[in-house]
């Protein structure tokens, strides 16, 4: 079929097409279309140097006029305005990420206590070496036992005051000495991030150097800290994911069963879900109300989480979770927190479809709250799945209209998986690195964005980057995008150049490794961890580079500060809303060099910013002697 | 013969929001593009204005291209003159920098560009449909009509407004 053009140009996705062309057809809006009506969005916010901190303002510094003021109400400059809305944004980040990691550290503690209802210490291997790590003693203690301890450390990592973040000692001696250097080192995760908002409200710290100190400071605490403590407790509790297969796009949905649809973060909920899901009664149900079936897709972080554990299919990314409920095959939508559009409830009352809310935290207009509690959580779970089951009668045949598109993908590269893979050890890849046959490694991350065409910021960057044997690790709406391509499938080594294609082949994995959901690049820090203390050097020392082609949220810039903070290069596809200031310009993409070892660069053209990324390696490669 | 269009203002719906001058200083910038623009020298720059009016109004001012322009009569060089569509230039090469376009401009509207040494005001960007503080206005405060469309407007919702006055 042929589409518009104006169609073709908001995504790479067939999927896309066709639903953004059935809601033009039903005459529904999409973000595409907000966006588009937002245009052209505001200028001072683009750059940066709007600022509402007191009510004094608000106050906007004029990028261009000589008569137009240059200083806010208080005399803070360009300068200082861009460096404290930067810094805030990280704290919004490292807050989301962490926040995440402490309701799996209050799960993992109930459990521990006998108080949650259907969960289970799953992985006692992890439970063991993570207790280890702590400190914490193994020897002779049952799991609860041990696991109770576990979380009551990982729970107090967030308010504590002094000392640090144990799982930043994961990080090589090097670069925690540089962070102590620099005063980064991060003290207790939520004290770094109220100290961000102290600093920044008026009249407090108007130093951008110092305040973008204090933003790194916060994100360490993110990715090594909450986002560290968010995956490994997930794998206590679900699992440490292994390579498994499923499906993804939005053709996982199917027209004869009761479609569910789990879509946030956390995987507190949607386990139980996916557990609900197969309980034999409900299922009974569903098939009594003419249903073939429970059929449970995830969308956004979620969707991974629930992929790499269960091998449940993936309905897309982020800017995919309108479109799945203009199918009209969608019975209920079941969200948690994060990346969750608004837009969703007045959406879902223009189908059947349920948009059912479960976090004290996350409520939203037009969704029906059943609210999910760790001790009930099994029963809460059944009563959503019910709801869902009992709304397939509602289900208007002649409205639905399901892509066909699907893909096979292989999920679940958690760090113990790639160190399995390679057989027990890093050495053959450290070997291939050496060799060249593995020219790099890439973290490639993040969003989508309609500011760049849906997935085409992923897949070009990702496509280029295997071509030019850089191995890619990859997690969040990026990890999707590659699974949509058939990226992550070992197959996709044909794609790959010589030498990649090599080491995949004679390992069978893809080319590009789906480490998990955005917390998990706490597992991509690992890794670089790992090898750079298997090569006794620091992370900066590494042919490794980091993206975020679509990056559009407050995580995304924590995510970015922290890769950046722990010594890697990082190319970001949207441009960061700091250019009104010419000091932190200069410091993110220059001086940041000299302090962390690593800089940020802005190349929305994702073939240009592979080459970054490969020169990038190329020169580490030169430095490292290989 | 149909009217030519005006930048008119709408002055009770401006928020001082500035958008307009960020866009009109980007549409005549060399790139173009807002992340293009703040690193360009000369540093490029709006021609309209958005001043602030006791107790809180916005009111945002351009170059009214008036017909019997004063700026163009004092031009002591003979750079200003009008085109074919009506609208005022300044032939920045005939432009000596002597500011009295500034001087007689009712509106206050002309600028002084203290690197090229040039007078500056609006051309109604000529390469655009719709000027760009136009399209960038979020709140429709300024809009691109004819001298008849917009009066028609405003006669539409004075009648609307009597009406309810008569009850």
């Amino acid at each position: 079929m042929a589409y518009d053009e104006k169609i073709l140009e908001k995504s790479i996705d067939p999927s896309v097409h066709k639903m953004l062309s059935r809601a033009a057809e039903l005459h529904i809006e999409t973000a595409w279309d907000r966006y588009e009506k937002m245009l052209p969005e505001c200028g001072f916010g683009e750059l940066g140097v709007c600022c509402r901190n007191c009510n004094m303002g608000p106050c906007r510094i004029s990028p261009f006029d000589d008569h137009g003021p240059k200083k806010g109400v208080c005399g803070a400059t360009a300068d200082i305005i861009v460096a404290r809305n930067l810094v805030r944004m990280i704290a919004g980040g490292a807050a989301a990420h962490s926040d995440h990691g402490r309701d799996l550290a209050h799960t993992l503690l109930m459990t521990a206590e006998g108080k949650s209802s259907g969960y289970e210490i799953k992985d006692e291997v992890k439970l063991k070496t993570l207790a280890v790590e702590y400190g914490i003693p193994v020897d002779g203690r049952t799991k609860e036992e041990i696991a109770l301890d576990l979380a009551k450390a990982a729970y107090a990592e967030f308010g504590k005051q002094e000392g640090f973040i144990q799982f930043t000692r994961r990080a090589p001696e090097k670069r925690v000495a540089l962070w102590k250097k620099l005063g980064i080192d991060p003290r207790g995760i939520d004290r770094e991030i109220v100290e961000i908002m102290h600093r920044t409200h008026i009249g407090v710290d108007n130093d951008p150097v110092n305040l973008i100190l204090q933003g790194l400071k916060a994100s360490i605490a993110d990715g090594w800290g909450g986002s560290a403590i968010a995956t490994e407790l997930s794998d206590v509790l679900f699992g440490t994911p292994v390579p498994v297969r499923s499906q993804s796009n939005l053709g996982v949905l199917k027209k004869d069963h009761v479609n569910i649809i789990v879509h946030g973060h956390e995987p507190v909920l949607s386990e139980m879900v996916v557990a609900a899901a197969g309980d034999p009664g409900l299922v009974s149900q569903a098939e009594k109300t003419g249903a073939k079936g429970i059929n449970v897709v995830g969308i956004c972080c979620t969707g991974n989480e629930v992929c790499m554990r269960h091998g449940i299919p993936m309905a897309g990314n982020f800017l995919q979770q309108e479109l799945a409920v203009i199918t009209g095959a969608v019975e209920a939508m079941i969200v948690d927190v994060q990346c969750i559009m608004p837009s969703l409830g007045p959406l879902s009352e223009c189908f059947h479809t349920k948009f059912i809310s479960t976090s004290p935290k996350a409520k939203f207009p037009g969704a029906l709250h059943m609210e999910f509690h760790e001790e009930k959580a099994l029963g809460i779970a059944k009563e959503i799945v019910q709801a869902a089951v009992d709304n397939y009668r509602s289900r208007d045949q002649d409205k639905v209209m399901i892509p066909e598109d699907k893909t096979e993908c292989m999920v679940g590269f958690s760090t113990e998986a790639v160190v399995r893979a390679l057989g027990g050890t890093l050495d053959p890849l450290l070997e291939a690195v050496k060799t060249g046959k593995i020219r790099g490694i890439a973290g490639v991350v993040g969003c989508n964005n309609p500011k760049i065409k849906h997935d085409h910021g992923h897949i070009g960057l990702v496509e280029e980057l295997i071509k030019h044997d850089v191995l890619v690790t990859s997690t969040g709406c990026n990890a999707m995008a590659c699974a949509k391509r058939g990226l992550l499938l070992p197959e996709a080594a044909e794609q790959a150049g010589e030498g990649l294609k090599s080491v995949c082949q004679a390992l069978g994995i893809p080319p590009v490794l789906h480490m998990g959901s955005c917390v998990d690049i706490s597992r991509i820090l690992t890794v670089c961890a790992a090898i750079a203390n298997a090569l006794g050097v620091d992370i900066s020392d590494l042919p490794v580079a980091g993206a975020a082609p679509e990056w559009m949220s407050e995580k995304a810039v924590s995510i970015g500060s922290y890769v950046v903070s722990s010594g890697i290069f990082t190319v970001l596809g949207t441009v960061p809303p700091v250019l009104g200031s010419p000091v932190v310009t200069e410091v993110l993409t220059r001086t940041a060099n000299d302090v962390v070892g690593a800089t940020f660069a802005v190349e929305t053209d994702p073939v240009k910013a592979a080459a970054l990324m490969i020169a990038h390696i190329d020169a580490k490669r030169k430095a490292l002697g290989v | 013969m149909t009217q030519p269009k005006e930048i008119f203002v709408k002055t009770d719906r401006c928020v001082g929001c500035l958008s307009c001058t960020i866009a009109c200083a980007v549409a005549h910038s060399n790139s173009r593009t807002l992340f293009g623009a703040v690193f360009e020298k000369p540093v490029p720059k709006s021609r309209i204005y958005v001043e602030w009016s006791d107790p809180d109004k916005k009111i945002p001012l351009v170059c009214r291209h008036c017909e019997e322009a004063p700026c163009m009569f004092a031009c002591i060089s003979g750079a200003i003159h009008r085109d074919e569509n009506g609208v005022v230039l300044t032939d920045t090469d005939k432009c000596i920098g002597c500011w009295t376009c500034v001087m007689v401009c009712p509106y206050g509207v002309i600028g002084r560009h203290l690197e090229t040494h040039k007078a500056y005001r609006c051309d109604r960007c000529p390469d655009r449909d719709v000027p760009a503080c136009v399209s960038a206005c979020p709140t429709g405060a300024l809009v691109y009509e004819t001298a008849a469309s917009f009066s028609g407007a405003v006669r539409k919702s004075a009648s609307r407004e009597l009406i309810r006055s008569e009850g």
